[in-house]
């Protein structure tokens, strides 16, 4: 059993993310075979030039969408933490689309019943092809080290120069 | 297959709307973008219709590519009508998101007819058409518009194209606006949208755009990302357009203060590399594209901090040096200015300097420019003139409104000599002096003075011809790009991609196959290039405006030689040498002296049908001398 450690999930970079949506387009050619942002699993958004981001699920622990769903129609593995939606139970109600707070899962315009990340079974197509490398397939302790990185150089720009 | 299959018909006068299947002979023959859209405006107008009148069709077309996840051309539009400025056929083409919701929407191309009795925007969304009131828009520029429309319909992904007051002000050189900062930007569409009382069209589709071979279209598209990431697309990626500025400079080819000299001495503090060192805070990109090339400026302090503007050569030299403005931030706020009231940066610049070269000359005064004092190099000037023509506000701003060819007329005095338009577009920034290929290609341009009709500039800046001549072979060359170029426009590729189709047309009928499943051959493709400038030529000749007298270039061109100390010192087009080029043009396009495509050309590309309107035409074989731009 993972624990929310391990669990990789789709980050998106608001740093180098510039809201080109390829993202949604691949997502929506490997999960529906067509090419539609509304059936994407993962929405990209430019609230001006500067502020881009693509969001997908984040494979919250104890997820609020699960414990959202009147009918028992969501799940969340206890392998991987991905929420498995039971079609024939949802009635596409949208309490767990309220109790998202990111707004990653949706109501499929065509099925009515809601869909979300599935990280394609490890190997997530919309990082593979973000041209920009701004999605990261990864986990939230690998992010807090990133970070951690990435702020140390730039607070001791001068001391790494001095060592190379 | 990734065409909707579907016209949609809108008359504003009745609010009835339409839908008609669009043929597949029509498909292939026209390909999308321009060359549908130049079809069926040619199908759905009539001749000698003012540009203003509510029978001038404006129609906003996409591309087969469109809607799909092609890098670069998944998110385009195109926009024909007849345009304000030429008075001949207007085209102009736009990427970011809005094209691709359109096709989403189900619609290959949409014919708007008829004016609205008050201001209305239309709202497609999937099948349903509806007027929409917006007198409360009325005055707003275009990204407040999408704002607007978008909280009030209630979905933010509602993509918008609009235009700001000066395409309600019916200045002839505004454009429309779509996605906060991308432009139909010229041949003043916009215009002919405020004609209509058509403040916006707003688009929600959601439909299943699909291509014909998922597989290989995928394919295509990684191996496309793959060159994006390459030398054929590095300029876009980092330094962006603005890296011509010191290019071109260097070679005497970036026209400064109206045409004037070939090289601004201000050029390295309006460089690419200034730009991109103080000024630009981000680069982003258009819906499916893998290259991103948006240089989103900011101006960090004076007068004009704060100012946001997506900055691009082009804009930039207009309202730079093309107005002896040194000054960044004069130039970022100016081209805000621009996509605030919805005018062609391109124009508004070159009229500015226009009128700044008239002011030096004594033509107008202060009391022309309402105490202005509108000197070369003024940058708080050159910017109130900027929304002075936005608004129509004083004398000069609404005489300017109406273009360079038209101001002229108005100012009087000689002002003609300083116009720099070709058919009343004005020129970009190029200096036709010093690059006399595209001084060519510029001339013969159908839809006015353009550089990306051709690209003609590419052989003289690149020295692959003596670019201080005009002669033989040219013609071809010329042609060779036109017809490439009808292309890319009406599949609508970003012409910034234009490196990454490392084979051309090949790449380009894999693509269109790939998405569509119509099987063409490269030289098919080739010949709808050709068969898309000659209707672009019959419908200038259907509109009066397509014979010899408006093939020419403007006078300073000619008359003005280069002044700079130097190699270009004295460079000039000569008249007789420009008639060898249009000459020897004319004979590679197997059209008459005149400039009139042949009864036997016109069967030779499957345009019978337009051989009434080249007939009578073709009967006069001297056609009388008439009131060109640039004949004398």
């Amino acid at each position: 059993m993972a624990t929310i450690h391990e669990r990789k999930f789709v980050s998106g970079d608001p740093a180098k993310c510039v809201g080109c949506c390829v993202c949604e387009y691949i997502c929506s050619m490997e999960h529906e075979k067509t090419f539609n942002p509304t059936k994407s699993r993962i929405r990209a958004v430019r609230l001006n030039p500067f502020v881009n981001i693509a969001i997908a699920c984040r494979l919250c622990e104890d997820a609020p969408c699960v414990a959202a769903c009147p009918r028992d129609a969501l799940e969340q593995s206890e392998e991987t933490g991905l929420i498995i939606v039971d079609e024939e139970k949802c009635n596409g109600c949208g309490w767990c689309i309220e109790a998202c707070d990111y707004g990653a899962i949706q109501l499929h315009p065509e099925t009515k019943v809601v869909f979300v990340c599935d990280m394609c079974d490890g190997e997530p197509k919309c990082v593979e092809w973000c041209p920009e490398e701004a999605l990261d397939f990864t986990t939230k302790d690998v992010l807090a080290q990133k970070a951690r990185i990435a702020i140390v150089k730039k607070l001791f720009q001068e001391a790494l120069k001095a060592t190379l | 297959m990734s065409y909707a299959g579907r016209i949609l018909h809108v008359d504003l006068s009745t609010g009835k709307t339409e839908t008609e299947p669009l043929k597949e002979e029509m498909a292939k023959k026209f390909i999308g973008g321009i060359g549908l859209g130049m079809r069926l405006f040619l199908d759905n107008s009539k001749a000698g219709t003012d540009p203003f009148s509510p029978s001038n069709p404006i129609i906003f077309v996409t591309g087969p590519l469109s809607g799909t996840m092609a890098a670069s051309a998944g998110n385009s539009y195109a926009v024909v009508s007849k345009s304000p400025q030429t008075g001949g056929i207007a085209e102009s083409k736009s990427h970011g998101f809005f094209g691709a919701e359109l096709k989403r929407a189900g619609y290959d191309a949409v014919i708007i007819r008829g004016k609205s009795e008050k201001l209305v925007y239309l709202w497609i969304d999937d099948d349903s058409i509806q007027l929409i009131d917006a007198q409360h828009l009325k005055g707003k520029p275009p990204h407040e518009i999408e704002t607007a429309i978008r909280e009030e319909l209630g979905d933010f992904y509602i993509r918008v194209s609009a235009i700001g007051e000066a395409g309600e002000n019916l200045v002839r050189i505004a454009s429309i606006i779509n996605d906060e900062f991308r432009a139909i930007g010229r041949t003043g569409m916009g215009a002919v949208m405020g004609s209509k009382n058509l403040k916006a069209v707003a688009v929600r589709g959601t439909h299943d755009v699909n291509v014909a071979d998922l597989e290989g279209f995928v394919e295509f598209v990684k191996m496309i990302h793959e060159r994006m990431k390459g030398p054929a697309t590095r300029k876009y990626r980092t330094l962006g357009t603005p890296e011509n500025v010191l290019v071109l400079n260097a070679i005497k080819a970036l026209p400064t203060r109206n045409f004037t000299e070939a090289s601004f001495e201000g050029a390295e503090k309006v460089s690419g590399e200034y730009l991109n060192e103080r000024y630009i805070k981000k680069i982003v990109g258009c819906a499916t594209c893998g290259m991103r090339c948006d240089h989103i400026g900011m101006v960090p302090e004076g007068p004009y901090k704060g100012t946001t503007a997506r900055v691009e050569f082009e804009c930039l030299w207009a309202l730079g040096p093309n107005c002896g403005v040194d000054r960044l931030d004069a130039v970022i706020e100016a081209i805000y200015q621009c996509d605030y009231y919805g005018m062609d940066g391109i124009s508004t610049g070159v009229i500015v300097g226009f009128a700044m070269d008239c002011y030096e000359q004594g033509i107008l005064t202060k009391k022309d420019t309402d105490g202005l004092d509108l000197r070369f190099g003024n940058a708080e000037a050159m910017v109130e003139m900027v929304k002075k023509i936005g608004s129509r506000k004083g004398w000069l701003g609404d005489v300017l409104a109406e273009g360079s060819m038209r101001a002229a007329e108005k100012i009087g005095k000689g002002a003609a000599k300083y116009a720099n338009h070709i058919k009343g577009l004005e020129l970009p920034g190029y200096d036709l002096r010093t690059l006399q290929t595209a001084a060519l290609g510029f001339a013969v341009s159908f839809r006015g003075a353009c550089h990306l009709r051709s690209g003609a500039y590419s052989p003289d800046v690149k020295g692959k011809v003596n670019r201080f001549k005009i002669e033989k072979g040219r013609g071809k060359i010329v042609m060779k790009g036109e017809d490439t170029y009808n292309i890319i426009d009406s599949l609508i590729l970003c012409k910034f991609s234009r490196g990454v189709y490392y084979e051309e047309l090949e790449d380009m009928v894999k693509y269109y196959t790939l998405a569509t499943g119509i099987e063409m051959t490269p030289e098919e493709l080739s010949q709808a290039g050709e068969r898309i400038n000659n209707l672009a030529k019959v419908l200038n000749i259907r509109e009066g405006k397509g014979t010899r007298e408006y093939d020419q270039v403007p006078p300073k061109i000619k008359n003005v030689p280069v002044p700079d100390e130097g190699f270009a010192k004295g460079a000039h087009v000569t008249q007789k040498e420009f008639d060898v080029g249009l000459d020897d043009y004319y004979e590679v396009r197997g059209w008459t002296k005149d400039g009139i495509p042949t009864v036997e050309k016109l069967k030779e590309l499957g345009l019978q049908d337009l051989v009434p309107i080249v007939k009578k035409k073709l009967a006069k074989t001297q056609t009388p001398k008439r009131k060109g731009n640039g004949g004398k």
